[in-house]
């Protein structure tokens, strides 16, 4: 009788809730479904997004970091004007003068590409062969992965060496180990001297292993027969840093104007782009689509919590005389409200507890059946169950304001 | 000092312009260990005396001093402690929690007053035990008879130690046999526990079993004499 109990006993009123949520097993698992749904939704939805934005991503870190494309410009031939690259403009000595005279640029990769077939003893397969310098492995931060780099001294001399992609590498030698074995290019023998790791498809589908790496000067000379000598197709530059991109941009276009000897009034026979911006602008659209997937599955979130406050409203009255009784037996006003709070609060966690089990198997789920590549971030999971909590307590407490202002003896008298 | 000391309680209900007094300048006092029936009929006062003992309700004005505190003034809080420590209801329609078990409905008070769970079990069994219900702990309610039901309400009533036992019409929903059952528990924790009864009834059989008769006609107290079997 002395007992100090004026104090809210939390561990007492939990018990109560968990109590009165058993007592009503059918309701509670019916008001659990909105979140179980919702939480579900919400995981699922940004696993979805957040895949696609990595992938991205993943491709803007395998192109090299602060990377700038130099194509060959438009022409315009009696006002038809062509595409970009449709006339052959820049040449290998514009790449060394690039290098040496653009202070905001790091390297340059000059790259003359072309399809051709590929033998090696009865094997053959057509890739793509592109030839380039030692500067291209660093600039897109491509690692070897056996054997090495082909090096300056090789460009220089055209030396009849290559480096094969894992895609190549597969297609001609299987299991065999390449490095150091003889292929054939357009008929003409070279030594494979090292093989460069795996990097995956491009966005586009594009497989970035099925190539063969030549110094530039063999691609010219053997390979390709260019109209005028010393002629290149892109220019791959990397810039000092992130913000030294656009001062590479500008010095490389001031350049190649003096270089190519076009007036202020006459279009550019060069493009410069930057890649990193694109991808860049890309992967920020695709981390906007994961902002909406969530923000559209929240809504559902958001409906299952007023789906608990329905339920939790109609139970208020359903229960007048509970509360009654449990005014009576000494109840007190916080007593009644956590024990609603505490009430919608259980079914909003285990609803989100189900819903987080839901909407990871679920991303599962949608990667084996559908294809999709699905990524559940444990951020998903904190957002989904965190706003799961906070939908309890905030649509759990205005039927427990409700319950605990209700006068003992009515709620006792209520039928 | 009496138990229970009412001075000069009036309970006055607005129903829009006109005021009805339901009590009027009622004084009572009640010591301890009484066995008080209160008699009167319907729309006399005494329903309203009742829950203003039990504290469910504040008197417009006057004073309820209960064991040296007046209660008249306090907020609802202060109220429901007092109902949990020292007043237990005992109702006509046994007001437990459905598809609750006997022993959680007796738990109940002593959920509030923080009793670790241990010794809530232990001493809700040893209250069932009490009024003869062993061995029923896990019954629901629609799994007991009516005075089984009454039984559990009685062992609720008590669970908490409290010096008072309101019971409103406890028999009305019972059979005479059973009736009779449950008034004789009444006696016994009146007598063996020193617990004060205070049970309100119309029925003249039931006021039997009490040694003190209070009387209200019109909100007022008309009459209150000490008699009965048990002196």
């Amino acid at each position: 009788m002395n007992r100090p109990g004026a104090m809210i006993n939390i561990p007492s009123i939990i018990s109560i809730s968990f109590r009165a949520l058993r007592v009503n097993k059918m309701r509670s698992a019916l008001t659990m479904l909105g979140i179980i749904i919702g939480v579900g939704a919400v995981i699922a939805m940004i696993a979805v997004g957040t895949a696609a934005s990595n992938k991205i991503s993943e491709f803007i870190s395998s192109i090299g970091s602060n990377i700038l494309m130099v194509l060959p410009g438009s022409t315009s031939a009696g006002g038809v004007r062509m595409g970009a690259g449709t006339q052959s403009t820049l040449t290998l000595s514009d790449a060394e003068a690039v290098q040496r005279e653009c202070p905001a640029v790091a390297q340059v990769a000059p790259v003359l590409s072309g399809v051709a077939q590929v033998v090696y003893g009865s094997q053959n397969w057509s890739t793509g062969i592109t030839g380039t310098t030692p500067n291209m492995f660093t600039a897109r931060d491509w690692k070897i992965a056996s054997g090495r780099a082909f090096i300056g001294q090789e460009v220089r001399s055209a030396a009849k060496v290559c480096l094969l992609g894992q895609t190549v590498v597969d297609n001609l030698f299987g299991a065999l180990d390449p490095v150091g074995q003889v292929i054939r290019i357009k008929n003409v023998p070279f030594t494979v001297v090292g093989v460069l790791e795996a990097k995956g498809q491009d966005p586009g589908g594009h497989d970035q292993d099925d190539v063969v790496f030549v110094p530039v000067t063999t691609a010219q000379k053997k390979l390709f027969g260019t109209a005028f000598p010393g002629m290149i197709r892109i220019m791959y530059v990397q810039a000092r840093g992130i913000e030294d991109m656009d001062a590479a941009e500008r010095q490389i276009t001031d350049l190649l104007k003096q270089r190519h000897h076009i007036g202020p009034n006459q279009d550019n026979d060069f493009t410069v782009r930057n890649l990193t911006q694109i991808l860049q602008a890309r992967e920020e659209s695709a981390n906007m689509m994961t902002i909406l997937l969530g923000a559209i599955a929240s809504v559902s979130l958001l409906v299952g919590g007023i789906g608990i406050m329905n339920i939790m409203l109609v139970s208020v009255t359903e229960r007048t005389r509970e509360i009654g009784i449990r005014m009576a037996v000494g109840a007190k006003t916080w007593d009644i409200r956590l024990q609603f709070i505490i009430e919608a609060l259980i079914l909003s966690l285990i609803g989100g507890v189900s819903g987080i089990v839901i909407g990871v198997s679920g991303s599962k789920l949608l990667s084996a059946l559908a294809g999709w590549d699905t990524i559940v971030s444990p951020f998903a999971i904190i957002l989904a169950f965190g706003f799961a909590g906070f939908v309890g307590i905030f649509f759990g407490f205005y039927p427990a304001y409700k319950a605990s202002n209700l006068n003992p003896i009515d709620a006792l008298r209520f039928e | 000092m009496a138990l229970i000391e009412a001075v000069d309680i009036t309970k006055t209900y607005r129903l829009g312009e006109i005021a009805v007094n339901a009590l009027s300048n009622v004084s009572l006092s009640i010591e301890k260990g009484e066995f008080i029936a209160i008699m009167g009929p319907s729309g006399s006062g005494k329903s309203t005396f009742m829950n203003i003992l039990g504290c469910l309700d504040r008197p417009t004005e006057g004073k309820y001093i209960l064991e040296g505190t007046d209660v008249a003034r306090m907020g609802r809080d202060e109220l429901a402690t007092i109902r949990n420590k020292k007043i237990g209801f005992v109702f006509q329609g046994f007001n437990l929690l459905p598809r609750t078990s006997a022993l959680e409905n007796v738990e109940l008070p002593m959920l509030y007053d923080g009793v670790p769970a241990k010794e809530r079990r232990r001493h809700a069994s040893e209250a069932l035990a009490r009024v003869g219900l062993a061995g029923r702990e896990h019954h629901h309610p629609n799994q007991l008879s009516g005075g089984q039901q009454q039984r559990v309400a009685i062992a609720r009533a008590m669970v908490n130690k409290a010096p008072i036992i309101l019971a409103d019409e406890p028999t009305g929903n019972l059979d005479t046999k059973t009736s009779v059952e449950i008034m004789d528990l009444f006696v016994s924790l009146n007598q063996e526990s020193q617990i004060t009864v205070i049970i309100v009834t119309h029925e003249k059989d039931i006021a039997e079993y009490s040694k003190r008769r209070i009387y209200f006609r019109d909100g007022v107290v008309v009459g209150d004499e000490s008699a009965g079997r048990h002196d």
